[in-house]
């Protein structure tokens, strides 16, 4: 009992301040994003704002409204970044580690070098990139020390897009996305032998599909098309986060590599393994936890990223826009408050939607031990 | 334990002492000019000697940081004894209508600022009855610069109108200049729209848009979207990569041969790239805007609340001086609010500013804060990336209007 009472106490402190500065503020956030401070500019920076509530208008507009036609484009721009900029840095800090975890010699050398870009904050990244990509020089001469002609791609001063769609059909492919990772559950509790869950899976996905296929495509969120891409000037963006993250993961994987013990690997081999029998079999399952781990990490860095845009492209370029960048636009610099918050609330549960799942398998694990 | 208490007792007595006499300055000014103000503050303590002034400057290109850390400071009841802003709607639209500043008009008639500023400015500035700031310079944004020895190399003159300016770019592109004008990141695009929409519009054009008579989406209006992009033709493909000065840069490396910047441009050209006024490069008024200032302009203010009123009027008083004028202006290559300042303590530019500053019809630039609140400046960038993603000025006027509607310009 006295053990509790102190733990308690020691614990009350560290407590409060969260209770305070994180979920308290996380809750006038949401306050704030469901009132209109910032409509009335004779109300934004009074020293007593009244504020007054309008439900969830702020959050219509975003996603609606004629004017924030930029904020969709971060979104979908956010979206694209956080996909590529996780496969690059997955996929080349697995070579990375292979290749190191195989090097005969200067392992340590080797390791250093690929995980030093880590070290560095995104600003500098940021501004190092902006250099190397301006459409005239840096990379783009690189071919000519070869001899070959030097390229043209502007890289960040592109406005091209690819991957065009219309935001109308938004609700159809959100649908379609979702139906899917439910066929994929409902594969997966079909191998598991879990019949319910299969079912339930199996079913809501149907029902989604449906919906889709028949109310989703008439439903038109603007009276006008408007369409979104990829654009292409993120490209140089998520080199610069792929160059920089790239060690982190060859360093996790790595320490997964050293995990697997040598019997499973010698065992594999004496049963007559091919190599790539090796790794489709043995290795890439053995990571998996690994790469959950860093996937967590890349995506929350990827959905929070706006100091490495701020340094390469500075804050009013739309091309590169993301969603925390829109968001200090408009509450810092057009005072409109409500709106920001509306988005910060916005970008809060994007990052929930990746890490709560993670979290809580986490926390099953822990009460099962 | 004694000894805390006693550090403590003396850091309240001192900090008691020194109570009447400071001085906070809120401002945006370092680097470059960092010296004009620093100048500024130096004559301010020569008058005041018992004054301790801190220096609260906070970096960042035309007070981009400068504002958001302002207005923490506003909205958590710490406001500095006097801050740097934009004279015109960026402090009405932002602090006056919040009912945050002190109304000026009294210190105006006390020190005969009234006949000394010009009515152009005076307008500027004044909202519902009172006046609202004192400002300290005077920058141009309708200006363009060329280097004249090339354009006689490629046999062109400085065109007057924008008819006049695509031929030349057409006639320079035959020559082998790829892009005759030279632009940089999204504001200096808008700075490039301002000058073309005054031209378009006219001056009276121009204040009705802001005082939401003209709307966005008339053909009038609309047409200016159609000359700019026409305009943007004759621009570098790369300029979102480039900032001011390097667009400045390609003029008088010869790559360009217009461009249209403030007169900062001057500065950056006479002080930084050692050339000299009106003989290694050269200004025209930008096309179609002879005989038009579009004028932008520092200000200080007095918020309520100061903490050292007194202090920060005495600062005022100085900033509005023929003396703090002229010793602030020659330093940051502005030129001075006044009427009645000394043309012999400034360049052949400034000179030349001058002139057209007292002659001139005086109009506020729309990016630098002079005509309409932050809130609709602010969206002005997505107005541009919309217009410059999808080349349709109609699209580019809708979204204007839309803005303009939400944010209630010109109530």
């Amino acid at each position: 009992m006295r053990d509790r009472i102190t733990a308690f106490l020691v614990l009350l402190p560290s407590l409060l301040a969260i209770g305070i500065f994180v979920y308290g503020f996380i809750g006038q956030n949401l306050w704030v994003s469901l009132t209109d401070w910032g409509k009335d500019p004779a109300q934004a920076l009074a020293l007593r704002p009244e504020l007054r509530f309008v439900g969830l208008e702020n959050y219509r507009e975003l996603f609606t409204g004629f004017v924030d036609v930029r904020f969709r484009q971060s979104v979908v721009n956010l979206i694209f970044f956080t996909l590529f900029f996780m496969a690059g840095s997955l996929g080349l800090g697995l070579l990375l580690a292979l290749a190191v975890d195989r090097a005969p010699k200067g392992e340590g050398f080797f390791r250093t070098v690929f995980l030093f870009p880590m070290a560095l904050s995104f600003v500098v990244t940021g501004t190092i990139w902006r250099w190397m990509l301006q459409p005239q020089g840096g990379v783009n001469v690189l071919p000519t020390l070869f001899g070959l002609p030097p390229l043209s791609f502007p890289w960040l001063a592109t406005r091209e897009q690819v991957l065009v769609f219309d935001w109308n059909h938004l609700p159809f492919y959100t649908a379609l996305a979702v139906a899917l990772v439910l066929l994929y559950v409902a594969h997966a509790a079909y191998r598991e032998g879990e019949r319910r869950r299969f079912l339930w899976a199996l079913f809501s996905a149907g029902v989604l599909l449906l919906w889709a296929f028949t109310l989703g495509r008439g439903l038109k969120l603007l009276p006008y098309p408007e369409t979104h891409g990829f654009s292409l000037a993120l490209v140089g963006v998520i080199l610069a986060a792929i160059w920089q993250m790239a060690g982190y993961t060859m360093a996790l994987y790595l320490a997964g590599l050293r995990g697997i013990p040598v019997e499973v690997l010698e065992a594999a081999r004496v049963d007559g393994a091919s190599e790539w029998q090796l790794f489709r079999r043995v290795i890439f399952p053995m990571l998996a936890p690994i790469t959950l781990s860093a996937m967590i990490v890349l995506g929350h860095i990827a959905l929070k990223i706006f100091d490495l845009i701020f340094a390469m492209a500075g804050l009013d370029y739309a091309p590169t826009d993301v969603p925390a960048i829109y968001m200090y636009l408009l509450a810092f610099r057009g005072n409109q408050f409500a709106k920001g918050a509306a988005i910060g609330i916005l970008l809060l549960l994007l990052v929930a939607v990746v890490v709560i799942p993670y979290l809580a398998s986490q926390l099953r694990k822990e009460v099962r031990r | 334990m004694r000894k805390w208490l006693l550090a403590i007792g003396v850091v309240l007595g001192l900090s008691a002492l020194a109570q009447g006499g400071k001085l906070e300055i809120f401002s945006w000014w370092a680097g470059d000019e960092g010296p004009a103000l620093e100048a500024l503050i130096r004559l301010y303590k020569q008058k005041y000697p018992g004054v301790e002034v801190i220096n609260g400057t906070v970096t960042g290109g035309a007070g981009v940081n400068a504002r958001a850390v302002l207005k923490t400071r506003m909205l958590g009841g710490d406001p500095p004894d006097t801050f740097q802003v934009h004279a015109g709607m960026e402090l009405i639209g932002t602090w006056v209508v919040a009912n945050r500043m002190e109304d000026l008009t009294p210190l105006f008639r006390q020190e005969g600022w009234l006949q000394v500023f010009p009515k152009g400015l005076i307008d500027l500035i004044s909202y519902k009855g009172g006046i609202w700031s004192v400002p300290v310079n005077i920058h141009r944004s309708n200006v363009m610069w060329y280097i004249p020895a090339r354009l006689r190399a490629w046999g062109v003159t400085p065109p007057r109108t924008w008819a006049e300016f695509l031929a030349t770019c057409e006639a320079l592109k035959r020559k082998g200049v790829q892009a005759p004008l030279a632009l940089g990141e999204n504001w200096t695009q808008q700075h490039l729209w301002e000058s073309v929409a005054l031209a378009t519009l006219g001056p009276d054009g121009w204040n009705n848009l802001w005082r939401g008579k003209l709307k966005f989406t008339d053909p009038k209006a609309v047409a200016v979207w159609d000359t700019f992009g026409k305009v943007l033709s004759c621009a570098n493909p790369d300029a979102s990569g480039l900032s001011w000065q390097q667009a400045v840069d390609r003029v008088v490396q010869g790559q360009a041969a217009f461009n249209i910047m403030g007169d900062w441009a001057a500065g950056y050209m006479a002080t930084t790239l050692k050339l000299k006024p009106g003989t290694d490069f050269a200004w025209a008024p930008s096309p179609g805007t002879q005989g038009v200032f579009m004028m932008l302009s520092d200000s200080f203010g007095l918020p309520k609340g100061a903490k050292n009123r007194q202090n920060a009027l005495n600062w005022l008083r100085l900033v509005g001086s023929k003396e703090g004028q002229d010793t602030f202006n020659p330093l940051k290559g502005s030129i001075a609010a006044r009427l009645d300042s000394d043309p012999s303590k400034y360049n052949a530019y400034g000179q030349s500013a001058m002139k057209d500053w007292r002659s001139n019809r005086i109009v506020g630039s729309l990016v630098h804060g002079a005509v309409a609140p932050e809130s609709f400046m602010s969206q002005f960038g997505t107005v541009m990336e919309i217009f410059l993603q999808t080349k349709n000025p109609q699209a580019a006027a809708n979204a204007a209007q839309a803005i303009a509607d939400q944010v209630g310009l010109g109530r």
